[in-house]
């Protein structure tokens, strides 16, 4: 091993080694965004030039005037060069070069200013703030679409976009929501907020969460860039043998979700790492947040499911550039092939997208209940449950395909028993309402829309999982409104109330309450408006991702258009509220506003470089309110020598639970 | 000490809310014109732009004639976006000029004769249906002339290059194979087949789609990606205006 | 504790309304009138109708379903209603909650009544998609639950980038773009689709059966009244997807003899070109369009994606 070793004295001037003060260069000078910006296109162009060079001769290209391996490599390129910009194999090559690294420091010198956001942070704070930023960004495109889908359904026979430019927006849209908003609350939420949860002062991987995020600006350009080629034709799923006949604009969508894909992989394991090693003394798993278990069951779906995704994108583009035939019939592939591979992940991330609003939720509902969380063993049994099962339920998207008929009964039955963990999330939010001294706030009113949304999105899930049934809503609007029941009236929902909720925690300032009431209000009714009717409207025969619609049905969709209008107001309440808090009036909340029991605000907001003074040893669960005489969540300054030998297995005095 | 320690910061680059609220707000205004305009411009330009409609509504005669030619290839000049893809052209009634786009508004309740110089070699259609004349007036197409009603386009005597076909009207022409001795569209001297049919639009006003049902797009799976998808080249709308 | 202090905490606890009952008495009235409504009024018009013996199953499927998910429904959101009137936080109290952290009979109480609820539906589920042949849902190439009474009339649907055609093969295999069915006769879907993924929606039959190219997908269904059949395609499959819709007709058995005859004498000429009835098309294996195809020197086009440079084939 060629390990330069260097004077041991680094405090003397000049002196190098470990601890040796780095230089502080410029900030144009050290990489950030805007060098990842000129690696993303240096990478594009040689990607794109390699792939030309390559491939140009091929009768393929020549013929349909498209060079898809040109434009793959340079995505491809283009993002390696992105990361490379930001500086994120740097760390890597001093290793292998056998040069010291200077993460603690790093840490440490990063401590304070706008800067650090913008760079290739390995505080799990600042990663958790640019997801939070990135994934409001991304979602609030994906709004834009969904407007512009809603604009062009107000009339079955004018006409504002082409159908291609309208089967496009749909695809962007789907693939936006379901591709970011995966980690829309383990990205921001989980990142920032499970290391103060579990008390330790870092995370398992920082290097690796921080590529988790700086993965999604690219995922995110190269999948609005498909809309310069044309869009891609078959919405967020993907089908082949349509996605592999599709034109250019398919490449970006393969390419988008398998960066994504790589995104969540590396999110999910960094998380699950954390949760299991890093818990503080004292921390048993009988007494970690409920929100931290929402974390880790969602994070081994996303580290199980999303490599499925990636190979079949993978296949895809095979399929796209060198004519492999995984998904043509007639030369030894099958169309169905593409659809298992594909729902095999699609059925655990959409579980993804409900567990981590499972948690939120659970987490909430117990501070401003003033009461113990109910039935907390049969919170976390129902999440681990629903992670089990949602790898035994893909099929009941395929229930008209044409699969073996003998699968369905089977692939019912698992998805009805599906039900049933997704029911305890309901049994310990009316439990923990029992005899409880509810508190109307934001956060509060937000985990109740979440309810009642997911109810109804959970009752019609029961409605598509009847074959016979599934037989007339498959593929209309009523799975349309299921899902965006499920996904936005639970996800979102409880992503803003956690928002609400944690953001003075995260930043040190508190949301306008009153301007997050109207944004509430707003919210939870035109959403309910905007979706319960495509109920209707699904069952009334109007199939998705369609541009014109029986004439009968245009007073429905007129209704859910201008709702849907309304809707986008409420969110741009949210955006006034969320800009006008952070940026321009700063109304300052220290301590702990809500009274929570929770570790987290055991410390200052928003919280110290390295969280806790000391690693505390926790005494109690976060839930024990009302117990007379528990004991205080932690002891945040425990005498020294409690911490060797100990782990989180350590049985501490204080209360059971 | 303190205010030291805070210039230091603030030259650092640091503590952005030393800032005044007045370059936020500022600078929060001009962030949030530069999305709205960028939002603008995606949707002008990628979204809402398409090819330019052919407008036959302003015949006298109460019918309307329409000349359309196929190509195998195009001019880059004239189509610079997929000069490599098989399309259709139109000839303007007004300019008597070939435009680059399958769009074209006709009145209603009216009789269209259309002419389709076909500058294509030959593709067999893959579902023979589309090889027999629907929809059309007298039920039949003439093929320079000869009157046609059921083409093999697999074995001839005719072959098939294209199809035009509104569906919802069950409309459907198959148009001949030429010498495809032209591949620079749109073409005007070479030899080419001559498809000649008439029908009627229907009273109703809105937006028909028409196709081809020939898998001519070259080195798409199964034939029907590229140019089949796309509107301005083997696909378009044919808007009735009342 | 003094005495007197222990008689008032007893008299507050004797007080203390039964929450449980009270939301029960609320709910029951409220599931009751559900249910009867959604039975008795809206159930003979729940989609998607009973035009067809499918359709009639599934309407009577979503029927029972609604029926047990509307007390369950009620429950929850009267009990939560109940619950933020009785229990929100009145103004200066500032005492928390009792701590209940749990209650193991309550827990097992609702699982075990979820589950029942859940497996009941299962096994509903499975007699209604059994009993009436399928339901009309696609049950691929080896289809396992088969009308009784014979031969059903087949119907060919195939699905091609915009439009459905018919093929019925016990009329000399003619194939056209209208579907016209008899009324009170099995019927055999078998959709097949010459490119990419379609889905054959026949809204009023209730048939939904995927089109897969190279793939045989059977749906029964057996109509029951006259009538006009919307078709569909519930699959995205390109640029007009939207616009893939036929207007079928079930008519009576002697309109359908009549127009059957009749199609099959019009389309005689068409029917010689087409290729023999399969069922399936696969570019490589139609003999005369393999040939058209080698004859007119095509690479890409009409489906063979390897170009003529590539001997072999996999």
């Amino acid at each position: 091993m060629a390990i330069d070793i260097q004077p041991d004295r680094a405090e003397a001037p000049g002196g190098r080694g470990p601890g040796a003060p780095r230089p502080a260069r410029a900030w144009w000078l050290r990489p950030a965004i805007h060098t990842g910006i000129i690696g993303a296109v240096l990478g594009y162009f040689l990607g794109h030039w390699l792939g030309n060079y390559i491939a140009s001769g091929y009768s393929q290209v020549v013929n349909s005037g498209q060079n898809d391996f040109a434009i793959i490599l340079g995505y491809a390129l283009g993002t390696v060069g992105w990361l490379a910009g930001l500086g994120v194999f740097n760390d890597l090559g001093r290793q292998i070069a056998g040069r010291p690294i200077h993460a603690e420091q790093e840490v440490q010198a990063a401590s304070s200013g706008l800067a650090r956001y913008f760079r290739y942070s390995l505080d799990h704070k600042v990663v958790g703030i640019q997801y939070l930023v990135g994934m409001i960004g991304y979602f609030l495109t994906g709004g834009l679409l969904a407007m512009a889908i809603r604009t062009e359904l107000l009339s079955p026979s004018y006409h504002v976009f082409s159908s291609a430019t309208y089967t496009a927006i749909v695809g962007e849209h789907g693939t936006m929501m379901m591709m970011m908003m995966s980690s829309i609350i383990l990205g921001p939420l989980g990142n920032y907020l499970v290391p103060l949860m579990i008390g330790s002062k870092r995370m398992a991987f920082p290097r690796i969460e921080a590529l988790s995020f700086w993965l999604t600006p690219a995922a995110y350009i190269v999948l609005l860039s498909g809309l310069m080629f044309g869009g891609f034709p078959f919405g967020w799923t993907g089908y082949a043998p349509l996605s592999v006949q599709a034109t250019q604009g398919a490449d970006a969508y393969a390419v988008a979700f398998g960066i994504m894909g790589l995104s969540l992989i590396l999110l999910g394991f960094n998380l699950i790492v954390t949760i299991i090693c890093y818990r503080a003394p004292g921390m048993r798993w009988s007494r970690i947040p409920i929100f931290v278990w929402a974390i880790m069951t969602t994070s081994f779906l996303m580290v199980l499911a999303a490599p499925v995704l990636v190979g079949a994108m993978y296949m895809l583009i095979t399929d796209r550039t060198v004519q492999t035939a995984f998904f043509t019939d007639s030369l030894g592939g099958s169309s169905y092939l593409w659809q298992n591979l594909f729902w095999f992940f699609g059925h655990p991330e959409v579980y993804i997208l409900a567990l981590p609003g499972f948690g939120i939720v659970c987490e909430i509902l117990p501070v401003f209940c003033r009461k113990p969380l109910f039935g907390y063993r049969v919170a976390a049994a129902g999440m681990v449950g629903v992670t089990l099962l949602s790898f035994f339920v893909w099929q009941h998207h395929l229930f008209d395909s044409g699969i073996n008929p003998d699968m369905r009964p089977v692939f019912m039955l698992t998805t009805e028993l599906i039900s049933i963990p997704t029911g305890f999330i309901f049994l310990v939010g009316l439990g923990t309402f029992w005899k409880a001294k509810i508190r109307f706030t934001v956060p509060l009113l937000f985990a109740l829309g979440f309810y009642f949304n997911f109810l109804i999105g959970g009752i019609s899930g029961v409605f598509l999982s009847d074959v016979p049934a599934d037989t007339t809503e498959h593929g209309t609007f009523f799975v349309m409104a299921h899902f965006h029941y499920t996904i936005m009236g639970g996800l979102i929902f409880a992503f803003f109330g956690g928002l609400y909720y944690w953001l003075p925690k995260i930043m040190g300032i508190r949301l306008n309450q009153t301007l997050g009431k109207i944004h509430f209000w707003t919210m939870f009714v035109f959403f309910n408006s905007t979706f319960l009717p495509l109920f209707a409207v699904g069952m009334a025969g109007q199939p998705r991702r369609v541009y014109t619609y029986a004439r009968s049905l245009e007073t429905l969709n007129d209704w859910v258009s201008i709702s849907s209008f309304l809707l986008g107001v409420s969110i741009l309440i949210f955006l006034a509220n969320f800009v006008y808090s952070t940026v321009i009036v700063r109304v300052r909340e220290e301590g702990n506003p809500w009274r929570s029991r929770g570790l987290e605000w055991q410390v200052a907001s928003p919280p110290p470089p390295g969280n806790f003074a000391r690693v505390p040893v926790v005494l109690s669960g976060p839930y024990e309110y009302g117990v007379q005489d528990a004991p205080p969540v932690a002891d945040l300054d425990p005498p020294l020598g409690v911490l060797s030998n100990a782990d989180a297995s350590v049985v501490t005095e204080g209360a059971e639970a | 000490m303190l205010i030291r320690a805070r210039l230091e910061n603030f030259r650092a680059g640091a503590r952005w809310w030393l800032v005044s609220l007045p370059a936020r707000v500022a600078t929060l205004t001009v962030a949030f014109l530069a999305v709205v305009g960028g939002a603008i411009f995606v949707v002008a330009h990628y979204l809402l732009g398409g090819p330019p409609t052919v407008d036959f509504t302003a015949a006298s005669s109460g019918q309307v004639n329409m000349t359309i030619q196929s190509d195998a290839s195009s001019n880059p000049a004239v189509v610079p976006d997929h000069p490599t893809w098989v399309s259709y052209f139109i000839k303007s009634p007004a300019t008597g000029s070939w435009v680059h786009t399958t769009l074209f508004q006709v009145p209603a309740h009216t009789r269209i004769n259309v002419t389709i110089l076909g500058y294509d070699g030959s593709t067999p259609v893959r579902n023979q249906v589309w090889g027999r004349v629907s929809g059309t007036i007298g039920g039949i197409a003439r093929y320079s002339g000869t009157p046609v009603q059921t083409v093999n386009g697999w074995n001839g005597p005719y072959l098939i290059q294209h199809t035009f076909a509104i569906p919802s009207l069950n409309l459907n022409v198959p148009v001949e194979a030429g010498p495809a001795t032209c591949t620079t569209g749109p073409c005007t001297n070479n030899a080419h087949s001559t498809t000649k049919f008439s029908f009627v639009t229907p009273a109703q006003p809105g937006a028909y789609r028409w196709q081809c049902f020939v898998p001519c797009g070259l080195s798409f799976l199964y034939g029907n990606g590229g140019p089949m998808q796309t509107i301005g080249y083997m696909t378009g709308n044919m808007q009735v205006v009342s | 504790m003094t005495a007197t202090e222990a008689t008032v905490s007893a008299d507050a606890q004797r007080r203390e309304p039964n929450h449980g009952l009270r939301i029960f008495l609320i709910w029951l009235p409220v599931a009751l009138a559900a249910d009867l409504i959604i039975w008795f009024v809206w159930g003979p018009h729940m989609p998607p109708g009973d035009m067809s013996s499918s359709a009639s199953s599934q309407q009577f499927d979503i029927n029972v379903m609604a029926v047990m998910a509307a007390p369950v429904m009620a429950f929850i959101l009267i009990y939560a209603g109940y619950a933020l009137v009785v229990w929100r936080h009145r103004e200066g109290d500032e005492e928390d909650g009792p701590p209940i952290h749990g209650n193991t009979r309550i827990a097992a109480t609702w699982i075990g009544v979820t589950a029942a609820l859940v497996l009941g539906l299962f096994v509903f589920g499975t007699v209604e998609l059994v009993v009436p042949a399928g339901a009309g849902s696609g049950e691929g190439n080896t289809p396992i639950w088969k009308p009784s009474g014979g031969t059903p009339l087949q119907v060919q649907v195939i699905g091609q980038q915009w439009r459905f055609t018919y093929r019925y093969p016990q009329f000399g295999g003619f194939e056209t773009t209208s579907l016209v069915l008899p009324v009170g006769e099995n019927v055999q879907f078998n959709v097949t689709s010459l490119d990419v993924i379609h889905s054959f929606w026949a809204y009023q039959l209730g048939v939904k059966a995927d089109a897969n190219p190279g793939i045989n997908n059977v749906a029964y269904t057996k109509p029951e009244h006259t009538g006009q059949v919307q078709v569909r395609c519930a699959e995205l499959c390109g640029l007009w997807h939207a616009d893939m819709t036929t207007l079928g007709h079930v008519v009576s058995d002697s309109a359908f003899s009549a127009w059957a005859s009749a199609a099959k004498t019009q389309l005689a000429a068409l029917t010689r070109n087409l290729p023999p009835y399969a069922l399936t098309y696969d570019p490589n294996s139609v003999a005369q369009l393999g040939k058209a195809f080698r004859q007119a020197g095509l690479s890409g086009a009409g489906g063979q994606y390897y170009g003529p440079q590539y001997p072999v084939q996999p």
